[in-house]
């Protein structure tokens, strides 16, 4: 149990970091196709004798490449091409452990994780891709808060937004790759969007914003364990939901605090109504 | 050398030229107004000398190199910058953007950058809500913290698409008296506007509609006969 909690909150952290930029650029539906994308490598992998993590880092090289060769050649928008990869590499990985009748548990491990299976191995795992993700973020947090902004500021600014563009789906990439073990493939997004999210409703910078996110999903791990031990529930599909309903509970609070603000506001200074434009 | 200098220039997106053959040479400090209706070109011109679209033909250059190569030394203001609502950033750090040219990837920031960044917000008047976030600003504020952001990166051009869009009278004679210092330190700007008192201050003028009407001097450039075929209708005198 306290494995399953020190591996979950490295991979709130690790989601956090890469959550934050998945959030500021508008990435969920890569982050959404990157997690279903890796399905098929990973089932290859698993059925061809090798490691989940390399199969899962194959299959994040080829959803990335085929996404970038897609809307370069072919002259379509970004969520086409994404959406286009994203069913055909779900099918694909599901189409591949439907040959095998002793897949289904697998499967069910691939897509929600099994956080309290996890050994000192896939805690290791995960502690490399927390480094790696935080190295990352750091080198190139100028590109990437520019990329956020607007990819001609990046430009403008002599960094290549492509290259750039490249390296937080790469990033985005190993975060997936690394929580799969724990959280699934399709409950990773949760944790990459759900506390970043909520830390972008209260942070005024960047650094703020992943810290809370990192707590968020910190405590949303906490929490979301301790309900599944006790009401014998599955531990990822918990923490993850817990995380989300943090995050409704966070924005209603917030809307709440806002409103109140401007009631205040509004009564102190009745006739200011905002700038007069000529 | 020219700060600016443009040969048989077409700029335009895929395949067709939405504005040819542009020549024009613009020495330091001097300001270029580009003028015209929405769907002109404007925003194509100035986007092509920031480096963002190719050429399609001719030749350009500014301070001598490809547009794109110098961005510590040319500064772009686009039409709309996005302040993205979900952007967890108060002014001042999207005012420290506009150094990240001069940063680069590993370089530290310094009391230099930071002078710079205040000094940026002060003269465009935006340094009182340096702590706010900037989703909660009017959009009048958010196109000051922009300006700033471009003032900070100490360009020696500026390329200035539609600055005053969104400011009130006393934003648009900041916008003004920005240029004017600007220009007597050295700096070559290329303003794109609707405005055609926006020109008067300009040493050269060009009208453009979808082709180059017209260009030189403001009393040149817009002449009743320009600016008839341009807009269909004249200034009054």
């Amino acid at each position: 149990m306290r494995l399953a909690l020190f591996g979950g909150i490295l991979v709130a952290c690790t989601c956090a970091i890469a959550g934050t930029f998945v959030v500021l650029r508008g990435l969920a539906f890569v982050g959404d196709a990157l997690a279903h994308g890796v399905l098929p490598g990973i089932a290859t992998a698993l059925l061809l004798g090798f490691s989940g993590i390399l199969g899962a880092a194959v299959g994040a090289a080829v959803m990335m490449g085929g996404v970038s060769i897609v809307t370069r050649k072919f002259r379509l928008s970004g969520d086409t091409a994404i959406g286009l990869l994203f069913v055909g590499m779900l099918s694909l990985g599901v189409v591949i452990t439907s040959r095998s009748t002793s897949f289904v548990g697998d499967l069910a491990r691939i897509l929600f994780g099994e956080l309290l299976g996890i050994t000192t191995t896939d805690v290791a795992w995960q502690f490399t891709a927390l480094v790696i993700v935080g190295v990352i973020a750091f080198v190139s947090r100028r590109p990437f808060l520019l990329l956020s902004v607007d990819d001609g500021l990046a430009r403008t600014s002599g960094f290549s937004a492509r290259l750039f563009h490249n390296v937080m789906l790469t990033m985005v990439a190993i975060t997936v790759i690394a929580s799969f073990q724990t959280v699934g493939t399709l409950l990773v997004l949760g944790m990459l969007i759900a506390p970043a999210a909520t830390g972008s409703l209260f942070a005024r910078r960047i650094e703020s914003m992943m810290l809370i996110a990192a707590l968020v999903g910190s405590l949303s791990t906490y929490i979301g364990l301790l309900i599944s031990y006790h009401y014998d529930l599955a531990a990822g599909a918990s923490i993850v939901l817990t995380a989300v309903v943090i995050f409704a509970i966070s924005a209603t609070a917030n809307e709440i605090r806002k409103s109140r603000s401007h009631s205040h506001h509004d009564h102190e200074h009745p006739h200011v109504h905002g700038e007069i434009h000529v | 050398m020219s700060s600016i200098h443009a040969s048989s220039l077409a700029v335009g997106y895929g395949k067709r030229p939405v504005v040819d053959n542009i020549s024009l040479n613009l020495q330091p400090g001097e300001l270029l107004v580009l003028i015209g209706t929405n769907g002109s070109g404007k925003s194509t011109l100035l986007k092509t000398l920031a480096g963002l679209i190719e050429p399609m033909d001719g030749t350009l250059t500014l301070l001598g190199s490809a547009p794109g190569q110098l961005p510590t030394q040319v500064a772009y203001l686009p039409q709309h910058p996005v302040s993205s609502h979900t952007l967890p950033l108060c002014v001042q750090d999207v005012v420290a953007m506009g150094r990240f040219a001069h940063l680069g990837l590993f370089k530290r920031s310094n009391d230099a950058d930071r002078a710079i960044v205040l000094d940026s917000m002060k003269r465009t008047g935006i340094d009182s809500q340096a702590n706010d976030p900037i989703r909660d600003l009017s959009g009048g504020q958010q196109q000051r913290t922009h300006l700033a952001q471009v003032l900070a990166r100490r360009a020696e051009v500026l390329l200035l698409d539609e600055p005053t869009a969104g400011l009130d009278l006393n934003g648009r004679k900041a916008v003004a008296e920005l240029i004017a210092t600007e220009r007597a330190r050295g700096v070559t700007v290329v303003l794109a506007t609707h405005e055609l008192a926006d020109a008067e201050s300009a040493n050269v003028v060009m009208l453009l509609a979808q082709r180059v009407v017209s260009l030189g001097t403001p009393t040149e450039a817009l002449r009743d006969e320009f600016l008839r075929e341009c807009f269909g209708f004249t200034q009054p005198h």
